[in-house]
């Protein structure tokens, strides 16, 4: 070991180690939909969870390495929790949890050894669509205000470009999640997409639901969901139309029925 | 105070490895958040809003909890429509009788650390865990309780694994107990224990259910001046929660209007409620 690194040099190691922690993993995709949020994640584990709630209109998603994104998640959770008891659950918001995690990374990429090979989206459901919010927060504790969708991980360009050209303000659930698949399977022309329901992870905040809007969407309905994404994704071509033009079902379907909590 | 405290101890206590319990987190991490951390000392003060009836009953389809709504400071009634029946989770109730103002705090905690519990751990508490916790937190309230500032909650819920309701009640020591058919708590609940005893049957209907509980709630209120009857002219009614397989619901003030009004008409032709028969007849 040299005696002497700089300080320059050092955090560049420690960026691009973190970096190509997360370029291993897969991408994950959020995008906001007329009724609420989508996170699609490529995850054919149904114990181990990507996504997650924190709060009542508060959820998380992460890319990277999974016991340290488990830690934070399980931080956030506490984090918000706490300042809900504190003074009340609608003082909870996901700007406040973002800059706190922007805090705690940003701490842990200067002063421990090894940075977190982590990136996190913090995203609140908000009123109207005009409310939603989404941060995105990487492993040296940046944080960005992102709108519409995100996507995270490492080819983010490429997916992010694929959902640029597909995104519209106001689509449906079906839209949005054809939206994110393609972007996902790296296919921009509206070919369909070569995966099924248990090889990913989805879920959303649904603007609708009272108290905890966190909602995951998983087996039949799941599958009802994707097979009407991708007849959507087949009529559209390369643009996106909103949803209701691709005849890809109404909302009755989209929207997750309302009852219990998220016990899953 | 306040946003200061989320701290570097807090921070770190957050990212520990540790417990899905909120209290114990609050325990370590921001200790004077939890009620009855504060300490008391000397003379406690005299006439904190206190009383109630609360009682709760199996049925055909799960659990009902009623409470009434008065809340007394001395002689003086301290608030008319107190709620003291509250949601904990979507399959449980819990009622609180004695000081009103930490037995709301308490109610508060416990509903966080059910739901605590289920976002870090990805599923919900068993009924028992749910009861088992009330009771630790019952017991961590036992300092103030030997000063007056006395507790006492009546938890029921929906098993899922039997299909029954279940009713849990405990004394200030932080002791659980099973309860079978019926129970009622506060200073009411020695008339209304007495009025469910007559009334109660196995396999009653919701409908029946409720209307058992809230003649032995007006019987309460008519022996114990702590209980509130309900107010028809301010359309004040006993909070009513039914527990089932479909979850928790609470009446609208509406329902429970209903069910109130007819109780109270019948009381205009037989004030002491409905007779019961003097032997059992054969069925």
């Amino acid at each position: 070991m040299p005696f002497y690194v700089s300080p320059e040099q050092a955090m560049k190691d420690k960026a691009d180690y973190a970096r190509k922690g997360i370029a291993r993993g897969r991408n994950s995709v959020v995008v906001a939909y007329d009724e609420g949020i989508l996170f699609v994640a490529p995850n054919p584990s149904s114990a181990l969870h990507k996504v997650s709630e924190i709060y009542d209109r508060i959820a998380f998603a992460a890319v990277g390495r999974y016991n340290e994104y488990e830690n934070l998640r399980v931080a956030g959770v506490r984090f918000a929790d706490t300042r809900g008891y504190q003074y009340a659950r609608e003082d909870v918001t996901a700007r406040g949890l973002a800059n706190w995690y922007a805090q705690v990374l940003g701490s842990i990429f200067t002063e421990s050894n090894k940075p977190y090979e982590v990136e996190l989206v913090v995203a609140e459901v908000g009123d109207s669509p005009a409310g939603d919010q989404m941060y995105r927060i990487t492993f040296d504790g940046s944080v960005a205000d992102e709108h519409g969708f995100v996507a995270m991980g490492g080819q983010a360009e490429q997916v992010a470009g694929v959902l640029k050209e597909r995104y519209s303000t106001g689509m449906s659930i079906e839209a949005a999640l054809g939206a994110a698949i393609a972007a996902l399977s790296g296919q921009g022309n509206g070919e369909r997409a070569e995966i099924n329901a248990s090889q990913l992870e989805v879920a959303v905040l649904a603007r609708g639901r009272v108290h905890r809007t966190f909602r995951r969407i998983r087996g039949a309905r799941l599958e009802e969901l994707l097979s009407q994404a991708q007849q959507g994704g087949k009529a559209a071509g390369g643009k996106a139309a909103t949803g209701a033009a691709d005849g890809a079902g109404e909302d009755a379907a989209g929207e997750p029925p309302p009852g219990h909590g998220t016990a899953p | 105070m306040g946003a200061d405290y989320l701290g570097g101890q807090f921070t770190a206590a957050c990212l520990s490895v540790g417990t899905s319990s909120f209290a114990d987190f609050l325990a370590t991490s921001a200790p004077d958040l939890l009620p009855g951390a504060r300490g008391v000392g000397g003379q406690v003060p005299r006439d904190l809003p206190h009383g109630t009836t609360i009682v709760a009953m199996e049925f055909a389809g799960g659990v009902i909890m009623a409470g009434d709504r008065r809340s007394t400071a001395g002689n003086f009634i301290a608030q008319r429509d107190i709620e003291k029946v509250f949601r904990s989770d979507d399959f449980s109730c819990v009622g609180i009788s004695g000081v009103a103002g930490i037995g709301l705090e308490l109610v508060r905690l416990f509903q966080l650390e059910l739901e605590h519990y289920e976002k870090l751990e990805g599923r919900t508490l068993s009924l028992e865990g749910k009861a088992n916790r009330l009771a630790a937190f019952v017991r961590g309230n036992l300092g103030g309780a030997m000063q007056g500032l006395v507790v006492v909650p009546l938890f029921a819920g929906y098993d899922e694994d039997t299909g029954n309701g279940r009713i849990f009640s405990y004394d200030v020591a932080g002791g659980r107990y099973d309860e079978r058919k019926f129970h009622g708590i506060g200073s009411g609940s020695v008339f209304a224990r007495g009025a469910l005893k007559k009334l109660y049957t196995d396999g009653m209907s919701e409908s029946d259910a409720v209307t058992a509980c809230m003649q032995a709630l007006y019987d309460a209120a008519d022996d114990d001046s702590a209980t509130g009857g309900p107010d028809l002219t301010r359309q004040i009614y006993p909070v009513v929660a039914v527990v089932t397989e479909d979850g928790f619901r609470r009446l609208t003030d509406e329902q429970a209007g209903e069910y109130a009004e007819a109780v109270v008409g019948e009381r205009m032709q037989s004030p002491g409620g409905p007779i019961a028969p003097l032997r059992q007849t054969s069925t």
